[in-house]
């Protein structure tokens, strides 16, 4: 079935993602029909488009079904069954060749006699394969049902038995030989359920396996999935259902998760099981995804006798820091489970089903959407939409959804639902969990001792450590002074252009090997900041119990708050005089004198040593440098943390202990990050205290300020600086992100990953322990042999004559500037020539490439350069990190040669889209779509060749950004509609993009936005991105860019710019060839960016894939940048990323010097194109048969090996090496198609049009395609108001109302999903329950999650509540609505929101501009606030109290809300329970706005009077 | 950085220059220094760019942005820490340095640079005034001994480095004082003598020898000079002076701008020069052909002098006074310079071809010239004609010829140690800066040609490397 191998180049089968849809439709008194299940099957199929296809167009990504099992059918089609409960069911899948799948029948047949089970005999599942597509058909199975009876007392004991069978058969299998083993696959053994599944299309799952259509089949529930996968692999086994779930969602942390789980196997123990117990091992079935890993952990917790919600609640446990409302024991029960079992985390939709329990769960963050309704006929459906059935209005009993990290439990046996605090509060008290954790839980904060003052290291030794571990005077200066000043992460600007570590002549760091994974697409990054009500540090260390049992010693840890420790706290723990927490410190250094060759035996003599400390019963070991010295060198701290974390793991005694890193190495966030995504426990950078001293000696921090104060500055520091690192990659604890290995290496050889960092990715090998060892040696030599006076001034933020390389230097700077200003392309060789050699250093990936000889061809043979310079396109850069100058002159420069500029995140001034009287056109061709949203309009949207969806910036991937008040000016507040002085923040994900379904939709939204512009998709360079690109071809964006780490940026945090994400070239060609092995290349087009800078750069990237090529750095150098890295302080002194009056005028750039470039670049492209003997750019798309690494002399280069990035996928699905056709976008027959028939009269005439249409979730973004007429006939100015209206009845699809235009009402009588009036543009939206419904509006969701997302103008209305994140970004639209769910406000910027109802947590997260007007009927509501930058107050201004009131008019006049009735009546009581959400900004900014505005009245009327003066003279 | 907008808020001061009618009457230095709160207003304007251009041309690698920010922060001990990293003799660059670095500092581009020389210097003058530059001898002696010929910048700054290693050296100087060009060709008004004096004291307390009118190859010869030293550095510098081959360039008072300069210095110094070997321009004609720094020197010299009046010829155009197309930022334009001496008073003249000159009784009395153009040949070359009829007389009775050197004097020391020399008559080193010969290395314009001090600094640092380097391969 697998054909096709795992791992191929650079792709590897590990990478693929899937998210899904999933719901549940169920009998709540548990009542059996075959109507339940026909039901499930239309669910899937009403969440068609949340699935995808394959590159045949038909083979699904795997859908499936689980049911109750049909004892009716079964006992109609199975001769001699015993009585229902009393044997049990197994689909298994089979291999194809007859001999293998009779053997794998006899293994499971003798298993099951060995387990003292009885065979009852099999039955060949029929099948109808017709309707299948031919990838799903070329791996088909055999699919049949084996029949077990019961031969033991008790269900729960038969479960367990068949749990046992399935695990041993399964083991025996993988452990075979035979060829067809993938086949073999057991779906489900229970006496319960069953699952169906398969390489299926939602609709395709019925027809395959006929009997579930079958009148006798019945079940009381029917659980179902279906999966969009970024593959199009045959995958039988990974579609979903599993045994006891179906997930939607990302488990980050899986690969930590997985390696806890196998260290923790040796201490199971379990009566229920006994000896057996080895039998279930590993757990985790090994090369299954996420989902499957989840469900074996939790199916063995249930298995060994937790209860279903338990076992959950512990993988997947709600917040329960102090800003989460639950009881006092439920913290605790969390807690207590807390201490030995980490977090699997991650987005997380769950349903799960027991066969009586069926329920669904959402993780802590709840960014997969997860609806309910329950009819007054005992029928609850649950699914990732609401819609998925349909229901008359006066049979639906509750409208809900599922909320952040609570449980969805219906009890089919007892007939109801259990409310999530009722199950929670029976489990919390199961066990005396909080006596327990009381009274073995032990603080750091509470251990006495270590009162001694820490030792201080004297200032000459000081100078000699610093020397051994490498500090640099930009250490100092750059990192720990600002952190220990300020407690922030230092910021800069610009990228990082330095050579990769193992290109390097410094030597490095082995920190500086390694960069940053992060989320993209498929998950979402939190922001750690405004939800930092999810986010903890909270961690334990010490010897953790048997997960099987639940005893008191189980919490038997040491408990603190911060995982870096201060010295007297390793004091307190070294002097600690408690027989359960002995701690044992090992030195964690090798002899000078042997050598680098001394390195790795001195870290095997450590791990055995360490392992020697866990047999003898310590409960931590410290590995510590402090005894460095002249004969002793430091190993790198991250290798003997991950070397003896890895040992424990394989001899499975890691969860014994605790590992604590005692060194003078880590100082900045990234080392620290390395350390616990490698296995640490805690940290004392022991060094960087000692400089934070030094600091202070010197007098460069503030007089005032307390040593203690700088140390903890640096705490802090260092503690925002790990929550961005972990929720960049959306993990929101450190005991899930601990040992995750959350990283790539890259430059690091394999024997070194193997024996340290194994699962860790390296795909172009590098240095070895030798090199290492040399590295180390070189530092300690130098401190004890040379000792300088000074430290370096290393170069590496900053250019230095001897220090790090540099690619933009003051040659390649002032040459290009050279030959662009004075058009010679004389000068632009000897730049390229420079750049080239400089590359080959090498510097870059590409530098180790070379051309392989080619015969060549005369140039005029070669396709013109004003072909080439399509390609090209200038670098997302907004205007606002631009100055006005320079954005227009690469809009116009790129206009001219045909090639497209980009808008950046911002927005765009309308006067741009018209080409000036002499013909320049400012308008740029690409329009960015990112996180913030500002400035997408319609009108924006429509004005662009292509809409770039921007998921990640090389500098800073996975994070959001901020423009800072000050720099927003009334000009760039304009084009970003908001407020001038106000500040925007850009979250770090796309609140409208948590899975590559939800791009998909947003794709089509774009599309529908603008069916002329092609959508591009922008993401960075990181192992996996192939796969999350395939997955983005298959949602159908025509474009993808890849961008390397290595780009430029306004502003981030410097540990982001240098170590998140990674060069173009392994993600282009990973890109590249995973596009291919997927047959999914020939239809998108790719662009990649990242420090290109020649022709030969060009040329490569175009063999390693890309058509497109995007120039930043270069383009803004070419306009006058010269590096400053100041863009961030607002003092860029050439005028190019300023927004100073003064400093603008300043800017000296001109379109003929990038047109210069551009043609340089181009014309160089055509000499090598003759060259290679090729005519046209596309010829050499993909072409890395034509490229050969060179042999590289430089002593680390040398061990790099690029043969997978040069690896060329054999022909798949006919091998299109370049994009050759165009994206299926599905727009041709949406309902917009008809509301633009019908509203003709309105769109040409601006007449009134009323219209009215049923509508179904399958109808999606309703209302942007006509918006985008109306944009191109009008512009901003859009329609008269209400010139066309709409009634819509049903439940309307994703996207409702998506960007829509002034002059448009919709008028929604039923229900909607989620992004409802997405980027509204002007029109008004108006929802309400249909006509005869029975549920209290103000208590029942009728709106789905993130509504209004970047709405610039316009109005809702809202009978109803609405999911989490209501008017996320919004900055101009108004709403009424009457009640939210988390997040209410977050990132608003404008805009005026009244709430008559329930908020859930963090209201108003993040909100700098516009007023929020809540209701506050509880009296609890500043709980629920988070009051960061809002002020709360009554409404005491005359003002505010008649817009609301206006509104509540409005809106009972729009809706006939009878909440908004009662308050109007009795007005007066109720004003006084408003409270007014004002941000402290915008209440300044509109003063300031106020007081100019009195400004010029009074100006007018002084004018006035001297006017009337002169008359009256 | 101290203050990140700095360089909006202060413009570009410089310290500027005595009054002419009072400097002219004396040889004390002509340049003022700013008062520390000015000096550090002044740093403020750096803007510690991210790639520093100012660091990069300059030939010493000083990080400019590094002590600027000190300077700003008045940590006048944590500034000279850092300047001295990179830099031997920051009190002789501060002064006579033509400052790269100012040409390539970022603020150029559209604004006027940061004032790096001065800033430099009261780096170095606040550090000598707070008592931070000590003698700092070497922990340990290696036991190597190096022999320096010439104390030169090149020279001391090669001993000097040399010395930090641990390495005992003698610096051989021909003249009866140490020093080279910093004493006898740069003049007292730009560099005060006691300046060097305190440099020589300060290396000399740290254990440099110093062993003075010792001529390498005469009063020491070669054989014991290799004998006794385990390495040699060559730093002679580029003394012979390109002369004038024309009719009447044997008449009585035509003298080569060295000699006239260095007499001056000694003068300067105290010693006593008798009326035949005197160089006087008081009351005379003074015409000085060659337009470079060492012209300049002359003229500043004569005034001193009492010149009645003063000429200066140059072959070349007058450049332009703004930068051109050919050399635009950041490189180190060919600009028109005035100095401080041509304010005490002198005549230009550009693009003069000196044809011959005239005498009486022996003695020079004038000189005849023609303009010239230039124009550029297609291969590039800039070649000279004549304008027909423009022929002009000066009278004139002191001529100083300032038109550069061609190369190292080869008689003596080179001829005897038969070193290779390279194509301009330079000895000949490799990227060690070892010579034709194992363990004889040079430095400074004895192997680059005539140049700045502040490259035969860099120079005389590279050979100390080399040296060491040389040594530690044993």
């Amino acid at each position: 079935m697998k054909d096709i191998t795992d791992q191929y180049g650079l792709y590897k089968k590990e990478y693929e993602h899937d998210s899904c849809g999933i719901g549940f439709v169920a009998h709540i008194k548990g009542e059996k029909s075959q109507d339940i299940v026909s039901r499930g099957l239309e669910v899937l199929r009403r969440m068609e488009h949340r699935g995808a296809e394959g590159a045949d167009n038909k083979t699904g990504d795997g859908s499936g079904i689980m049911v109750q099992l049909p004892h009716d059918f079964f006992a109609e089609e199975v001769k001699g069954l015993p009585a229902a409960g009393e044997y049990a069911v197994g689909m298994v899948f089979l291999p194809v060749r007859e001999d293998e799948a009779a053997h794998c029948v006899k293994a499971l047949e003798e298993v099951i006699d060995r387990k003292g089970l009885k065979l009852i005999g099999w039955r060949d599942v029929p099948v109808d394969n017709s309707d299948i597509g031919s990838i799903a058909k070329g791996s088909e199975p055999l699919v049949r049902q084996v029949f077990v009876e019961k031969t033991v007392d008790g269900d729960e004991a038969f479960e367990r038995k068949l749990y046992m069978v399935r695990k041993t058969v399964e083991r025996e299998i993988r452990e075979s030989d035979l060829k067809e083993k993938d086949y073999f696959y057991i779906l489900s053994l229970s006496s319960r359920t069953m699952v169906y599944k398969g390489m299926l299309t939602p609709s395709q799952v019925g027809g395959y396996y006929t009997e579930l259509e079958d009148e006798r089949f019945k079940s009381a529930i029917a659980l179902v999935h279906s999966r969009f996968s970024t593959n199009t692999f045959p995958s039988w086994d990974l579609a979903q259902p599993f045994r006891m779930l179906a997930h939607n969602g990302e488990i980050n942390t899986v690969q930590g998760n997985r390696f806890w789980m196998q260290a923790r196997e040796s201490a199971f123990k379990t009566d229920l099981f006994g000896e057996d117990i080895r039998k279930i091992f590993p757990i985790i079935e090994p090369g299954k995804s996420d989902s499957a890993s989840f469900d074996n952990a939790l199916e063995m917790l249930v298995r060994t006798g937790r209860s279903l919600p338990h076992s959950l609640m512990m993988l997947i446990p709600e917040s329960w820091n102090e800003k989460n409302p639950i009881p006092e024991d439920l913290k605790y029960f969390y807690e207590y489970h807390s201490t030995f079992m980490e977090p699997w985390d991650g987005p997380a939709s769950m349903v799960f089903c027991d066969g009586r329990f069926v329920g669904g769960t959402l993780d802590r963050n709840g960014l997969r959407p997860s609806r309910y309704v329950v009819t007054h006929d005992d029928l609850i459906v649950m699914g990732s939409e609401v819609g998925v059935q349909t229901f008359s209005p006066e049979k639906v009993r509750e409208k809900g959804r599922l909320t952040p990290g609570k449980l969805l439990l219906v009890d089919t046996g007892e007939g109801r639902i259990i409310p999530d605090a009722e199950i929670k509060d029976v489990i919390s008290h199961s066990k005396p969990y909080r006596q327990w954790v009381e009274d073995n839980r032990v603080n750091l904060s509470d251990l006495k001792g270590g009162q001694s003052p820490s030792p201080d290291i004297p200032e000459e030794d000081l100078h000699t450590m610093n020397l051994v571990f490498g500090y640099s005077r930009e250490d100092m200066e750059t990192i720990l002074l600002p952190k220990a000043r300020d407690g922030k992460e230092p910021t800069g600007s610009m990228g990082t252009d330095t050579p990769l570590a193992v290109f390097s002549d410094k030597p490095q760091r082995l920190f500086n090997y390694f960069k940053q994974k992060f989320a993209q697409v498929t998950n979402p990054a939190i922001d750690p900041i405004r939800e930092e009500l999810v986010m903890t540090l909270t961690s334990y260390i010490g010897t953790q119990g048997n997960l099987l049992e639940e005893r008191p010693e189980h919490c038997k840890m040491l408990k603190f708050k911060n995982p870096i420790f201060a010295n007297d706290d390793m004091e307190k723990i070294r002097n600690w005089n408690s027989p359960d927490f002995r701690s044992l410190t090992l030195p964690m250094l090798f002899p000078a004198g042997e050598g680098p060759e001394g390195l790795e035996p001195a870290l095997r003599k450590l791990c055995t040593k360490a392992e020697k400390g866990v047999d003898d019963g310590y409960n931590f070991i410290i590995l510590s440098d402090r005894n460095q010295g002249p004969d002793m060198v430091p190993i790198p701290s991250l290798m003997a943390c991950a070397a003896v974390h890895h040992h424990l793991i394989r001899k499975q005694k890691r969860t014994r202990i605790g590992l604590i890193i005692e060194t003078g190495e880590a100082r900045e966030v990234m080392h620290f990050a390395l350390l616990f995504g490698f296995g640490a426990g805690a940290v004392n950078p022991y060094g960087a205290f000692a400089n934070i001293r030094k600091l202070f000696r010197d007098n460069l921090l503030p007089q005032k300020m307390k040593v203690y104060e700088a140390d903890e500055n640096y705490m802090n520091a260092l503690h925002k600086g790990l929550l961005k690192v972990l929720s960049k990659m959306g993990t929101s604890t450190l005991r899930s992100y601990r040992g995750a290995q959350i990283f790539e290496a890259i430059g690091v050889g394999q024997e070194l990953m193997e024996s340290c960092f194994p699962g860790t990715e390296s795909r172009i090998g590098g240095v070895g322990f030798l090199e290492a060892g040399r590295e180390a040696l070189a530092h300690h030599k130098k401190a004890y042999s040379a000792r300088p006076r000074l430290l370096d001034s290393e170069g590496t933020y900053m250019y230095r004559k001897y220090g790090e390389r540099h690619a933009w230097n003051p040659e390649t700077i002032h040459l290009l500037q050279w030959a662009t200003r004075t058009g010679s392309y004389t000068r632009f060789k000897e730049f390229s020539e420079l750049v080239n050699s400089q590359n080959r250093k090498p510097h870059v990936i590409r530098g180790t490439f070379d051309f392989k000889k080619q015969k060549p061809i005369p140039i005029d043979e070669v396709e013109p350069a004003s072909e080439i310079m399509k390609r090209f396109a200038t670098g997302a850069m907004s205007f606002g990190s631009l100055s006005i100058e320079a954005h227009e002159t690469m809009a116009a420069a790129m206009n001219r040669i045909g090639g497209k500029s980009n808008s950046g995140e911002g927005g765009e001034k309308t006067e741009r889209y018209t080409p000036k009287p002499d013909g320049t056109l400012l308008r740029s061709a690409i329009k960015q779509v990112a996180s913030g949203r500002f400035g997408v309009t319609s009108n924006y949207l429509v004005n662009a060749d292509e809409l770039q969806i921007k998921i990640a910036q090389g500098a800073k991937p996975g994070e959001g950004g901020q423009l800072p008040g000050f720099k927003v000016d009334k000009v760039i507040a304009g084009t970003r509609h908001s407020t001038p002085g106000v500040t925007l923040i850009s979250p770090p994900p796309h609140h409208d993009i948590y899975s590559i379904e939800d791009l998909a939709q947003l794709i089509f939204d774009l599309k529908n936005a603008n069916p002329n512009a092609r959508v591009s998709v922008k993401l960075v360079s990181e192992s996996g991105v192939g796969t999350v690109a395939a997955g983005v071809a298959k949602a159908h964006a025509d474009n993808i860019t890849i961008s390397g780490y290595d780009g430029g940026t306004g502003a981030s945090p410097i540990s982001s710019i240098k170590h998140a994400g990674l060069p173009w070239e392994l993600g282009l060609a990973e890109t590249h060839q995973t596009l291919l092995l997927n047959g999914l290349r020939g239809r998108v087009r790719i662009q990649t960016d990242g420090q290109l800078k020649t022709g030969r750069d060009v040329v490569l990237a175009g063999m390693l894939g890309a058509e497109e090529f995007g120039f930043g750095t270069g383009a803004l150098i070419v306009l006058g940048c010269v590096m400053m890295r100041k863009c961030h302080k607002n003092t860029c002194p050439v005028g190019v990323a300023t927004q100073d009056p003064e400093l603008r005028k300043r800017f000296s750039g001109k379109p003929e010097y990038l047109v210069n470039y551009f043609s340089f670049i181009a014309e160089e492209v055509r000499e090598i194109m003759a060259e290679i003997g090729v005519k046209t750019f596309n010829e050499l798309v993909g072409r890395t048969d034509l490229l050969e690494q060179r042999t590289m002399e430089h002593w680390k280069a040398r061990t790099v090996d690029t043969s997978k990035i040069l690896a060329v996928p054999t022909d798949m699905f006919g091998g299109n090496r370049y994009c050759v056709e165009t994206q299926v976008h599905k727009i041709d027959n949406v309902l917009d198609r008809w509301l633009i028939e019908n509203a003709k009269n309105g769109l040409e005439n601006r007449e009134k049009v009323v219209l009215d249409h049923e509508i179904q979730n399958i109808n999606r973004t309703v209302g942007a395609m006509l918006s985008g007429e109306i944009s191109r006939r009008y512009g901003d100015d859009g329609l008269p108001d209400d010139t066309i209206h709409c009634t819509f009845r049903g439940s309307a699809g994703q996207s409702f109302g998506a960007f829509l235009q002034k002059g448009v009402t919709f008028r929604l009588e039923g229900d909607a999903n989620d992004y409802f009036g997405k980027g509204l543009s002007g029109g008004r939206l108006i929802v309400v329950p249909p006509e005869g419904s029975t549920f209290k509006p103000e208590d029942n969701i009728i709106i789905g999650n993130t509504v209004l997302y970047g709405a610039t103008a316009g109005e809702l209305y809202v009978r109803g509540m609405a999911g989490e994140r209501f008017c996320v970004r919004n900055s101009g639209a108004h709403a009424v609505v009457e009640g939210t769910g988390d997040h209410c406000a977050e990132y608003m910027t404008g805009g005026r929101l009244v709430v008559l109802g329930r908020v859930g947590r963090n209201f108003a997260a993040g909100m700098s501009g516009g007023i929020a007007y809540v209701l506050n009927a509880r009296g609890d509501f500043q709980y629920y606030c988070n009051t960061g930058m809002v002020e709360l107050s009554p409404l005491l201004e005359h003002e505010d109290q008649e817009y609301v009131k206006e509104m509540l008019k409005r809106h009972v006049e729009y809706t006939g809300s009878t909440l908004a009735a009662e308050i109007l009546q009795d007005w007066y009581r109720h004003m006084t329970r408003f409270i007014r959400v004002l941000p402290y900004e915008y209440k300044r900014a509109m003063q300031e706005i106020k007081l100019e505005q009195i400004e010029e009245e009074l100006r007018d009327i002084r004018e006035e009077e001297q006017l009337e003066v002169v008359s009256d003279g | 950085m101290g203050d990140p907008k700095g360089f909006l808020k202060f413009g570009r001061q410089e310290g500027g220059y005595r009054p002419v009618e009072e400097r002219i009457h004396d040889y004390g230095e002509v340049e003022k220094m700013l008062p520390d709160r000015e000096r550090r207003l002044q740093a403020a304007r750096c803007m510690d760019c991210g790639v520093p251009f100012c660091h990069w041309g300059c030939p010493i690698s000083n990080i400019m942005p590094e002590w600027q920010d000190k300077i700003y922060r008045g940590d006048w001990k944590a500034a000279y820490d850092i300047l001295r990293e990179t830099s031997s003799f920051p009190e002789f660059t501060g002064r006579v340095c033509p400052a790269p670095c100012e040409a390539a500092c970022v603020l150029a581009i559209n604004d006027e640079p940061v004032t790096i020389r001065q800033n430099e210097l009261a780096v170095i003058e606040k550090a000598f005034e707070l008592g931070l530059v000590k003698p700092e001898p070497p922990e340990t002696r290696s036991g190597k001994t190096v022999a320096v010929i010439g104390s030169g910048p090149a020279g001391l700054a090669c001993a000097d480095r040399l010395n930090r290693y641990g390495h005992q050296v003698v610096v051989f100087e021909a003249a009866e004082k140490a020093g080279g060009y910093l004493r006898f060709g740069i003049p007292d008004f730009k560099l005060d003598k006691s300046i060097v004096d305190r440099r020589i004291n300060l290396m000399e307390e740290e254990g440099v020898q110093f062993r003075t009118g010792v001529r390498a190859g005469d009063d020491i010869s070669t054989k014991e000079l290799l004998k006794e030293f385990d390495a040699l550095c060559i730093a002679i510098g580029s003394r012979e002076p390109r002369d004038l081959d024309v009719e009447g360039r044997n008449l009585e008072g035509i003298y080569f701008a060295m000699d006239f300069l260095a007499q001056q210095n000694r003068i300067v110094q105290g010693d006593h020069i008798s009326d035949n070997d005197l160089i006087s321009a008081l009351n005379k004609n003074v015409l000085v052909i060659g337009g470079g720094d060492t012209g300049s020197d002359c003229v500043g010299t004569a005034n001193r002098q009492g010149a009645r009046r003063i000429t200066q010829l140059e072959l070349l155009p007058k450049p332009s006074t703004g930068r051109n197309e050919e050399e635009p930022w950041p490189l180190w334009p060919r600009v028109l310079k005035t100095s401080s001496s041509h304010e005490e008073g002198c005549e230009r003249m550009w693009t003069v071809l000196t044809k011959r000159f005239t005498g009486k009784n022996g003695k020079v009395s004038g000189v005849e010239g023609v303009e010239v153009e230039w124009h550029r040949e297609d291969d590039g070359r800039m070649v000279m004609k004549e304008i027909p009829g423009s022929d002009f007389k000066i009278k004139t009775d002191l001529v100083l010829l300032a038109m550069g050197f061609i190369h190292p004097v080869h008689k003596g020391l080179l001829g005897q140690l038969d070193l290779t020399l390279d194509d301009r008559g330079n000895v000949a080193i490799d990227e060690y800066m070892m010579t034709s010969r194992k363990g004889i290395f040079s430095a400074g314009d004895a192997s680059r040609g005539a140049s700045l001090v502040v490259w035969a600094i860099q120079d005389g640092k590279d050979a100390a490397d080399g040296i060491h380097e040389y040594f530690s391969e044993d």
